[in-house]
Parts: C-alpha cells; sequence; structure tokens
C-alpha cells in the first residue's frame, strides 16, 4: 500500500472512530448523565486521537526515514569497483537504478526474460517502458534495480502492517479507558496543545536552520579569508577563479558593500519617510473618510509591485532622467547611481512607512485631539506637539521596517545602482550593495567550495546580523517609549 | 464637603432627605453670587444628520458662579456643553442653529474663529486627558501656543500658579518633568484643570469631570470647582445629582433634548416648578 494511501485511510478512520467513542460515552452517560467527566464528543475525539495519532506519526516517519535505509540497503550490494567512484557518480549510478526500477515493474515476462539474455536490447526495451537511459546500462544496475524493488515492497508492507497494529492497539486500549471518570476532555486539550505548540515550534526551528547553514558556510569561508581582512577590508575583487584552480583569492574588503548598502538605504529613507509621513498625517487628519478610503489602497498598490519593475523604472526612467538632468547643470551623473536607486527604493517602501504610520495616528486616541484644541489649539499645533509625539513609537517601528527592508533589496539595486563596488560618498556614481554581490557571488560557472563563491554566505550573515541588529533597537525604542506614555 | 456627607446616596422621596440636601448645598458657597449673565444662548438646536438632539434652547449662564446640567442619558447635556465652545465642530454631521452670545458677542457668527474662542472657553473632559508630555509641558503647552509667556521664567510661573489653582502643585513639584500620564486618576484630571487655567479662559466647561474618579479625588475635584467659581464661569455636566447639589449654585434639567427648567439649585432640588424635575431628581426615571 503505498503512503498516501496509507494516510488517507488513517485520516478516514478518524470518522468511525470518533462516532465509536461518542456513542460509547453516550451509552454509559444514558444511566447517570451528571456522572460523566467530559461530554460525549471529547471521548469520540480521545478515542479517534488515540486510533489515528500513533499510527500516523509512525506512518510519517517512516516515510522519512525509510528512502535512507533503503539506498544504503541497495549501495551495499553493489559490486566494490562501483563504490570506489567518486561520491557525485555514485549518485548518478543510484538515479540510474532507481529509475529502471520504477520501469521494470511495466516489462511484460517476455520482455523480461529478453533482458536477462540479451543486455544489449535493455535500453530499448526500457525506453517503451518510458525510462530513458543515457546508455545501456550495465548488468549489475539491472540487478540493484530488482534487488531495491524488493525492498521497497517488503518496506510498504512493514510499513502497512505496523500502521495498522498500531491503529488496533491505539483503538483498544482508547475505548477499554472510556468511563464516566475518565477525564477525555483534559487529554483531547493537551493533544491540542502540543499541535499548537510544534505549529509555532516549526518558524523557530527554521529560523534556527537557516541561522546554522549560513553560520556552517560562513565559517568555511571564514578558514580561506582572514574575518578581519573581511570586515575591514576597503576593496571588492574576489578575482574569479576558473573552477578547479585553487588560484589567487583576490580581496574580499566588505567595506564598499556595507556603506553602499547603508548609503542607498539612507537615501531611500530620506525619500520615503517624509512621503509616508506626510501622506500619513494627511489621510489619518484631513482627509474626508472616502478620500482616505480611495487613497489608502491605492497607495498600498506601491508595495504590491515587483521589485524588479521597479527596477526597469529606475533603469529606464529615473537613471537616464537623473543623467540629463545633471548634465543641464553641469554634474556628471553615471545612469546607474546611488541617488537613482535610492530615491526609486524610497519610492517602493512609502507605503510600510504611510500606511503603517496611517494606522498608528489613527489609533492616538481622540481625547488627546480634544483635549488641545479644547486649549485653542490649531489642527496643525495639535498633530505636530499632540498626535506625532503620541504616535511616535509606532511611527519609528514601521520607519525601521521599512529601513530593514531597504536593505535586504536585491533586484533594484542591481538594475539601478550597478554592479561596481566603489567606496564613494557622491550619490551621483554608482555603488552597490550587500545583497547585489551575494546574488553575483551565487550565480555562474562557480565551484562551491571557493571563498569567491562561500563570500556569499558571509555576506549574508552581515546583512541578517544588521537587520537583527536593527529589529532588536526598534523593540528597544518602542519599548522605551511605551513606558514612559502608558 | 466631607465624604461622610449623606447627600452621597440617592435621594428618596421622603421630605426629610429633601430637607437635607438644601441645608448641605448651601455650606460652601461664602463667595458672592454674580448675577450677570456670562452666556446667553437663544434658540439653539443640534442636529445629528436627520436626528435632532437638542431642541430650541435657550438659557443665560451667569459669570463667577457654578451652573450644573443635569438629566438623564442622551438628554443632550453634554451636546449643549459642547456647544459653548463650538467643539461639536469636530462632527461631521453635527449641525447647529441659534445663537450663543458670550459678552454679547455670537460665537456662531462667521467672523469668529474658534479656535480663538477655544482660547477663552476651556474644556474639561470626562476622562483624563493628559498629553503624553512631562507635567511641566501638559500646563505649559496652552500658554505655549498662544505665546502668553514672554520668557522662561513668565512660563515658570504660569505654569506653577495653575498647578497651584488646581490644588496639585504641593504633590507634584518635584516631579514636574516626570509624565503627566504617570499621575493618578484624580491627579491626571486636576492636571488637565491646571492645563485650562493656564491659558487663563474666562469660561470653563466641564463634562462629567469626576466621573472616572472615586469618591476621595471627587471630592477634591468639587472642593477645586468650588474655590475657581470666584475668578471663572464654571459650567459643568454631571449625572450625579448629589454632586450638582454640591457645587453648584443654579441648575438646568435637560430631557430628551429639551432645557425643561433652569433655577437656583436649591430651588430646583426642593420645589421644582417642573413635574419632570421632581420625578427625575427623586429617582423615579434617569
Amino acid at each position: 500500500m503505498s503512503i498516501s494511501v496509507l494516510l488517507t485511510i488513517l485520516l478516514i478512520a478518524l470518522i468511525p472512530a470518533f462516532i465509536i467513542g461518542l456513542l460509547k460515552a453516550r451509552r454509559i452517560a444514558e444511566d447517570n448523565p451528571r456522572a460523566m467527566h467530559s461530554r460525549a464528543g471529547y471521548y469520540g475525539g480521545y478515542l479517534a486521537l488515540w486510533t489515528v495519532l500513533p499510527a500516523l506519526i509512525f506512518t510519517l516517519l517512516w516515510a522519512v526515514l525509510s528512502p535512507t535505509a533503503i539506498n544504503m540497503m541497495v549501495r551495499a550490494e553493489l559490486p566494490a569497483t562501483v563504490l570506489e567512484h567518486r561520491q557525485g557518480e555514485v549518485s548518478l549510478i543510484m538515479g540510474t537504478i532507481d529509475a529502471v526500477a520504477r520501469g521494470l515493474p511495466y516489462l511484460t515476462p517476455a520482455e523480461r526474460s529478453q533482458i536477462a539474455s540479451d543486455p544489449a536490447a535493455v535500453r530499448d526495451i526500457l525506453g517503451k517502458a518510458g525510462v530513458i537511459l543515457a546508455s545501456e546500462p550495465e548488468p549489475y544496475v539491472i540487478a540493484a534495480a530488482d534487488h531495491l524493488n524488493a525492498v521497497r515492497a517488503t518496506s510498504r508492507w512493514l510499513m502497512t502492517g505496523i500502521a495498522a497494529l498500531l491503529a488496533l492497539a491505539g483503538f483498544v486500549y482508547a475505548f477499554s479507558r472510556i468511563s464516566a471518570q475518565f477525564r477525555a476532555r483534559n487529554s483531547v486539550e493537551s493533544v491540542i496543545r502540543a499541535g499548537l505548540i510544534a505549529a509555532s515550534t516549526v518558524a523557530i526551528l527554521t529560523t534556527l536552520g537557516i541561522i546554522m547553514s549560513v553560520l556552517g558556510e560562513s565559517v568555511n569561508f571564514f578558514k580561506a579569508v582572514n574575518p578581519l581582512e573581511f570586515l575591514f577590508g576597503t576593496v571588492w575583487d574576489p578575482r574569479f577563479a576558473g573552477a578547479g584552480e585553487a588560484a589567487e583569492h583576490g580581496q574580499f574588503g566588505l567595506v564598499p558593500l556595507l556603506w553602499g548598502t547603508l548609503f542607498i538605504s539612507a537615501i531611500a529613507l530620506a525619500t520615503a519617510v517624509p512621503l509616508g509621513l506626510f501622506s500619513a498625517v494627511y489621510m489619518s487628519e484631513y482627509a474626508h473618510p472616502r478620500v482616505r478610503a480611495a487613497f489608502k489602497p491605492l497607495l498600498e498598490i506601491l508595495a504590491g509591485i515587483p521589485t524588479i519593475v521597479y527596477g526597469f523604472f529606475a533603469l529606464i526612467t529615473i537613471g537616464p532622467f537623473l543623467r540629463d538632468t545633471g548634465a543641464l547643470f553641469g554634474l556628471q551623473i553615471s545612469a546607474t547611481s546611488a541617488l537613482g536607486a535610492g530615491l526609486v527604493m524610497g519610492i517602493m517602501i512609502v507605503p510600510f512607512v504611510s500606511s503603517l504610520s496611517d494606522d498608528i495616528i489613527s489609533a492616538v486616541p481622540q481625547a488627546l485631539r480634544e483635549g488641545s484644541f479644547a486649549l485653542g489649539a490649531t489642527k496643525s499645533e495639535t498633530i505636530r506637539q499632540v498626535v506625532l509625539p503620541a504616535a511616535l513609537p509606532g511611527i519609528v517601528g514601521a520607519v525601521l521596517l521599512a529601513g530593514s527592508r531597504a536593505i535586504g533589496e536585491t533586484m533594484i539595486v542591481v538594475l539601478a545602482a550597478g554592479i561596481a563596488a566603489n567606496l564613494t560618498f557622491n550619490p551621483l556614481e554608482s555603488v552597490t550593495t550587500i545583497t547585489v554581490k551575494i546574488v553575483s557571488q551565487l550565480t555562474g560557472d562557480l565551484e562551491f567550495n571557493t571563498p569567491q563563491t562561500l563570500v556569499a554566505f558571509a555576506l549574508g550573515l552581515t546583512l541578517f546580523t544588521i537587520t537583527l541588529g536593527m529589529n532588536i533597537y526598534a523593540l528597544h525604542i518602542v519599548r522605551k517609549y511605551r513606558e514612559q506614555y502608558e | 464637603m466631607s465624604l461622610e456627607d449623606p447627600v452621597n446616596e440617592v435621594p428618596t422621596m421622603e421630605q426629610g432627605r429633601f430637607a437635607n440636601i438644601a441645608v448641605t448645598l448651601h455650606e460652601p458657597t461664602a463667595a458672592p453670587v454674580s448675577t450677570d449673565a456670562k452666556i446667553k444662548a437663544h434658540d439653539v438646536s443640534v442636529f445629528y444628520g436627520e436626528k435632532q438632539a437638542l431642541i430650541d434652547v435657550g438659557i443665560d449662564i451667569r459669570d463667577k458662579s457654578v451652573t450644573a446640567f443635569i438629566g438623564p442619558s442622551g438628554c443632550g447635556k453634554s451636546t449643549f456643553l459642547r456647544c459653548l465652545n463650538r467643539m461639536n465642530d469636530f462632527i461631521p454631521a453635527a449641525r447647529v442653529t441659534g445663537s450663543v452670545e458670550i459678552d454679547g458677542v455670537n460665537i456662531y457668527d462667521p467672523s469668529i474663529d474658534p479656535v480663538q474662542l477655544r482660547a477663552r472657553v476651556g474644556m474639561v473632559f470626562q476622562k483624563p486627558n493628559p498629553f503624553p508630555k512631562s507635567i511641566y509641558d501638559n500646563v505649559a503647552y496652552g500658554p505655549r501656543i498662544h505665546g502668553l509667556a514672554k520668557s522662561k521664567a513668565d512660563l515658570d510661573e504660569i505654569v506653577i500658579t495653575s498647578l497651584e489653582k488646581a490644588g496639585l502643585y504641593k504633590e507634584v513639584k518635584d516631579r514636574l518633568l516626570e509624565a503627566g500620564t504617570g499621575l493618578s486618576g484624580g491627579q491626571q484630571q486636576r492636571l488637565c484643570i491646571a492645563r485650562a487655567i493656564a491659558v487663563n479662559p474666562e469660561v470653563i466647561l466641564m463634562d462629567e469631570p469626576c466621573s472616572a474618579l472615586d469618591p476621595i479625588a471627587t471630592a477634591r475635584i468639587e472642593e477645586l470647582i468650588d474655590e475657581l467659581r470666584q475668578n471663572f464661569c464654571i459650567v459643568i455636566v454631571t449625572h450625579s445629582m448629589q454632586q450638582a447639589a454640591r457645587v453648584s449654585q443654579r441648575t438646568a434639567f435637560f430631557h430628551l433634548g429639551i432645557l425643561v427648567e433652569e433655577g437656583e439649585t436649591s430651588q430646583i432640588f426642593t420645589v421644582p416648578r417642573e413635574t419632570r424635575t421632581q420625578d427625575y431628581i427623586t429617582g423615579r426615571f434617569g
């Protein structure tokens, strides 16, 4: 029985198990409804969970672990000469065996015997069964494929049998425990709580996993390159080494990239914060509700535009526009400049600032505004001196969120700021960012284990550290103002 | 007025209980009662969209005395109070007709700037609403925006006098730079009163200023109102008839958007002219 069928059957089994538990509980309750600890449904749920859950967990574990075990068993049977090949080639051979194994069951008995007698016809016959092979497989491949099929079949039978046994055992155990005194509700609820905990753990575990993988590769990089050289080096020149050449390393100075990232993000925030904040104040304080209802979704559309499209916009509209405008004043502005990328990125993050700030400003209690108006304050005095200070912690949070979005942005920078790692204070020249270099280091025909590639993970780690720091700082600020005002 | 005062209980129909109120309410009113009308309202009606919340209200409110507006919930007393400093302007659907004259000038005249008006007619709200600023900045807010202080020393003086008048200075003098929101409810409300006094208004409107406070804080605010009466025209909306009896010289009873009866507080609580007033103050409805 295949895993999907087994899982389906187990899930369907929930229903009869539930009904049986429910009925048994009802029968007990007939005599003395008050004596029952839980409502009948909880006994049904308890029985259903005990019937299905152990078998389900076992099946899932089996499904995850058995391929590895089967693979090892088949590999152990391969001729010793084959196993002497390199790691990659053995994987390739295992792939072929797997493909052949999938094709074998579709062959007629006549074809099977033909394969056994005539090794030269194997490729054609398997081709007809839908298995396309690059070359005539060696004889041991067919044997191994047969072996694989046999082990797989055994595995499936074992899985089905054990799952059925577990389901039955769980059912009998739970059924025997159903009685008036039994606290079914507590058991069911603890299972529900465990499920909720498991769901919330997934996100944390994923984060940990990401950190570990980035950290691991970064350590490999720092084995080849001195961390101080990476952190404080002012020249970015990785010198693409060809595959297999251990050759020269080049220089991996982080500073130009970090500077580019912060520079562009600063320009973006300098664009987005005033625009976003002013539009938020207009929307929440001045605009007619109907205008606001139309305005806000329109602004939020900006957030839905794919960043690559912003990149086009920067590249073919803003860049040339800046260059031509600069030329009028005798300024040399390159078509890909920090200024252009920063401006476009700023427009991209306007909705983050405006939409969040608008919500936060609207949440400032009306009583504060009235208190200010009642003292003869004008609307703008009230907004500047009462509403905005009260909303400040939230606004700071919104700005930092927009900031970390800007720091992590890639596509706009690739297209609009260029890929030249210049260390310059001139916003009119092209610079590049950490994210752009991560992309460019990881794409292309490079061997994985060179510093040129591994540096991408060190860059990723740096980026992660920066955004983490920003988030912690944002939380700190928000908390500080909360203490003061509430 | 002490807390053990029997008028804290709901009055009943017994005559003896009425007499009790009449006696206690005159106790703190030693200052001479002015008879000049500071505010004259004529035919004031307020509409919220189609619904009329206030119907042709006309009343003269005297200077340097406390006028209480009483009545059941939704009777229009708060609505009328908010007409006196044009706070109803902020409710988009609200429309006010009729005229309200303060010192003979109609505040609904197009030539009147409501912002300037509100500097003359201060307001204290039901729930204390100190700004998220320091105690000092809360009080200094009004004087700053109106440019009332020429120097830092002037401003300090205004802040301190206002806090003193609001009876709060002694409690907060060592922590003027701490957040106003950190004070207790009663202190916050006195801070709001100090904030209102600081712009030197002529009229102070109070919209149920004690409804969110405990009895001790309420007693302090009531004492304060009685002191402030010497310098300001005070209008207070209250749900508590005892409070009206304790702090006011004149009382106006509102019901279903109509000003039913207005007169000396002692007269309203002892010999009301209207049966509806009688019914309300004896607790038959409301």
